[in-house]
């Protein structure tokens, strides 16, 4: 593949296989894809490439502000423009936190001004992610970031009359509680998964139905009141079960799950090393299977990275002390290729599906997640799936280094990002 | 031998018995010697490295080092930089530039040991992590075992009490079972963990059930916290089902010993009369550790043993026997 000019605002996209089917060519005029070769037009030659809709994480943190030493909206956001991502969404446990207009309306003109991929802040449910008294929902919904997926990541809405309330709350302006399911009590100092492992290597459990209980709860809230709920990070075969039957009563329940959970097991562990420490835990085998038929079956809606960088100095460390995360923008659209397509349980229309076009449904983005059709932005990326690469960490974008696929051979890579007909990134460096 | 002594779990059947064998080779190098010190660790470097509180087991480390002629550098958190928020990383290459060729470690954090071994070259001796393990401990206790039974291949150990944080009973479960010992674990469910079904001994909640059949019985420390923990109802409740009285002891065999690894709770986990007892090994404990603790520096820092102290008489009844 190469460009014969410099990136210009009309582009002719020669052999793409959109969804992986018949070679077709794209044509991208002002931002938009048209049904026509425009005249004068950049042409990248797509032979052997896959197009899908540009990928939108559900789950970034992108520390800033408060922890720009880890990362920063610019480093953070490109590392997803070389994943694939058209846009992500921006926890908001940074320092300040994201709970009130101004940090969101921040971290959202940050976000325009890098380029690299659309930024949606994610607002604080409760002031502080305290858990004890509702942010300002509305009025980050109807600031300039239009805020419409709101979590406490990092903490529980534990309590169930606040929770209840969140859920109710956000039916005024459409948007949708996105919660960290982790009971705090059967958390306490807990350090990975509670199983055989956990029992040998003399770390404190976390056991599944921390997770599985808080989500059997929010589903029930959730039907009773009328509202949407979205699951961040689910990582057991239990929730599996739970959000499957949620669904199966016609309740309005999604779901996301990591790449990491998607391939990596809590053994891991056992080399004590931080970089496999992460909330929610790895877990088994059996769960990892779990995960997986159900992002195949469409009971989990969508891959959300949970991108998580830390400074060095919070990674080398003790494993008690090290911070919980792993970094993942750069990776994700590979772990699940190898996860999912090389396994054979999803197609590539499939991996547009639950990357793409569900999680930008559920932050309802409508310019992104769109079916590349005419009329419709040219937001894109174009993948090599024939490509095999190994995971080098010092070669991320990203301002931290906690990669848990490093050394790792993956499936699949992200050759060209295109956001509303902008190059972000082409033969797999930014523009 | 491995370079580091992580985990009892890494030690071959072969490895422990090297160990326990060049204990008794030490015992018998310095029985009789009015100066007990061997040459044989002369210039070498042994750092105690203590996160947490442990006048015993950094003391018998420390004994053991000098005894074979090492220079000992005893590295507590208490005055050191780590209460400034040094990390482990940094200490370890501190440690490392002064040229230590041994860090005993002990530290509050599960694998902390493991991570240091990233971090340096020298050996690395775990004395203590967290809840993980304590293999030098199982090991000195496998050495009393040997001596008082005479065997440890079939032997049957009861190990009492808080299995769920203690790195004594991992470590003992994992060598005792690579010694050919019949191990079970005894506590109520809240102090066991959850997965402890794979692991190579039985289980039970009855401790009088399992004394009748018992050579040894382990009695482990009840840390104060786990008695404000709620993992049992009271401390007096707690005694009465798992604690080891006189009574109890009535039941098990003639020659069966008690083994506590220290320090104890008298009236908690066991009772004055039967700590004090003949049965009790826990005194002669104390005095095996420095004897292990010295085999382990020796084997890991890699002396010669023929060479090093081939004055030593031989201990035939006991060399290799399991």
């Amino acid at each position: 593949m190469s460009v014969r000019s410099v990136p210009g605002s009309r582009w002719v996209i020669k052999g793409a296989r959109v969804l992986n089917g018949d070679p077709a060519d794209l044509y991208v005029d002002d931002g938009v894809l048209v049904d026509d070769a425009p005249a004068n037009a950049d042409v990248i030659d797509a032979d052997g490439l896959i197009a899908l809709p540009g990928l939108v994480d559900l789950h970034t943190h992108l520390r800033e502000p408060g922890r720009e030493d880890a990362e920063t909206v610019e480093t953070g956001t490109l590392a997803a423009a070389l994943g694939g991502f058209t846009a992500v969404h921006a926890m908001a446990n940074t320092d300040p936190v994201a709970d009130v207009a101004g940090v969101v309306e921040q971290v959202w003109r940050l976000g325009q001004q890098a380029g690299h991929c659309d930024v949606h802040p994610v607002g604080a449910v409760t002031v502080g992610l305290a858990g004890e008294r509702l942010a300002e929902l509305g009025a980050m919904a109807d600031s300039a970031a239009r805020v419409r997926v709101f979590s406490d990541d990092g903490k529980c809405v534990h309590d169930p009359l606040l929770m209840r309330r969140a859920l109710e709350y956000v039916k005024a302006f459409d948007g949708v509680v996105a919660q960290h399911a982790q009971d705090p009590r059967l958390t306490e100092s807990a350090q990975m998964n509670e199983g055989e492992i956990s029992g040998v290597l003399g770390l404190a459990g976390w056991p599944a139905v921390a997770e599985e209980a808080i989500i059997a709860r929010d589903c029930l809230l959730a039907a009773h009141v009328g509202s949407r709920v979205h699951f961040c990070h689910v990582s057991t075969a239990g929730s599996v079960e739970l959000v499957r039957w949620a669904k199966s009563k016609g309740w309005n329940v999604t779901a996301e799950v990591t790449p990491h959970h998607l391939l990596l097991t809590d053994d891991l562990v056992a080399s004590y090393d931080p970089v496999y420490k992460v909330n929610p835990p790895l877990r088994t085998h059996q769960d990892v299977l779990a995960l997986r038929n159900a992002l195949a079956d469409g009971t989990i809606d969508a891959v959300a990275t949970d991108h998580a960088p830390h400074a060095l100095e919070d990674k080398e460390t003790e494993w008690a002390a090290a911070a919980f995360g792993m970094t993942g923008l750069e990776t994700a659209l590979s772990v699940v290729a190898t996860a999912m397509v090389d396994t054979g349980l999803l197609d590539w229309a499939g991996v547009a599906d639950r990357m793409s076009i569900r999680p930008a449904d559920i932050g309802r983005l409508v310019r992104q997640g769109q079916p590349l059709i005419a009329g419709a932005p040219a937001t894109f990326v174009l993948i090599d799936p024939a490509a095999t690469w190994t995971v080098d960490a010092s070669q991320s974008a990203s301002r931290s280094r906690n990669t848990p696929f490093a050394g790792r051979e993956l499936s699949a890579r992200v050759i060209s990002t295109f956001l509303r007909g902008a190059p972000t990134v082409v033969d797999g460096k930014p523009t | 031998m491995n370079r580091h002594l992580l985990s009892a779990g890494d030690l071959s059947r072969d490895d422990a018995l090297l160990v326990l064998d060049t204990a008794a080779d030490m015992d018998a190098a310095l029985a009789g010697r009015s100066i007990k010190k061997l040459p044989t660790l002369r210039g070498r470097t042994v750092v105690n490295l203590f996160f947490e509180d442990s006048t015993r087991t950094r003391t018998s480390f420390e004994v053991a080092a000098k005894r074979l002629s090492a220079d000992v550098i005893n590295f507590s958190a208490k005055g050191s930089s780590l209460s400034k928020g040094e990390s482990l990383k940094d200490t370890a290459l501190t440690l490392e530039a002064m040229g230590s060729d041994a860090v005993v470690v002990r530290h509050s954090a599960s694998g902390a040991p493991h991570r240091l071994a990233t971090w340096i070259r020298g050996s690395v001796v775990n004395a203590g992590d967290g809840t993980h393990e304590h293999p030098t401990q199982a090991l000195l206790d496998a050495y009393t075992m040997r001596r008082r039974t005479g065997r440890l291949e079939g032997l049957s150990v009861a190990i009492v009490g808080d299995v769920l944080h203690s790195r004594v009973a991992r470590s003992n479960v994992l060598l005792l079972s690579t010694l050919g010992a019949d191990v079970t674990v005894v506590a109520p469910p809240t102090l066991l963990p959850v997965g402890v079904g794979s692991w190579p001994c039985h289980i039970s909640y009855d401790l009088d059930a399992v004394m009748p059949k018992s050579d040894v019985v382990m009695m482990l420390r009840v840390q104060h916290e786990r008695m404000q923990g709620g993992f049992f109802p009271t401390t007096r409740e707690y005694s009465r089902r798992y604690g080891l009285d006189a009574r109890r002891m009535a039941a098990l065999p003639d020659d069966a010993i008690v083994m506590h690894p220290g320090p104890m709770n008298r009236g908690v986990e066991i009772a004055a009369e039967v700590a004090d007892s003949v049965r009790s090994t826990i005194v002669e404990q104390v005095a095996n550790g420095v004897s292990v603790r010295m085999a382990v520096l020796y084997l890991l820092l890699g002396g010669l043993m023929e060479v090093d102290i081939s004055d030593a008489a031989p201990v035939p009844h006991e060399r290799g026997v399991a």
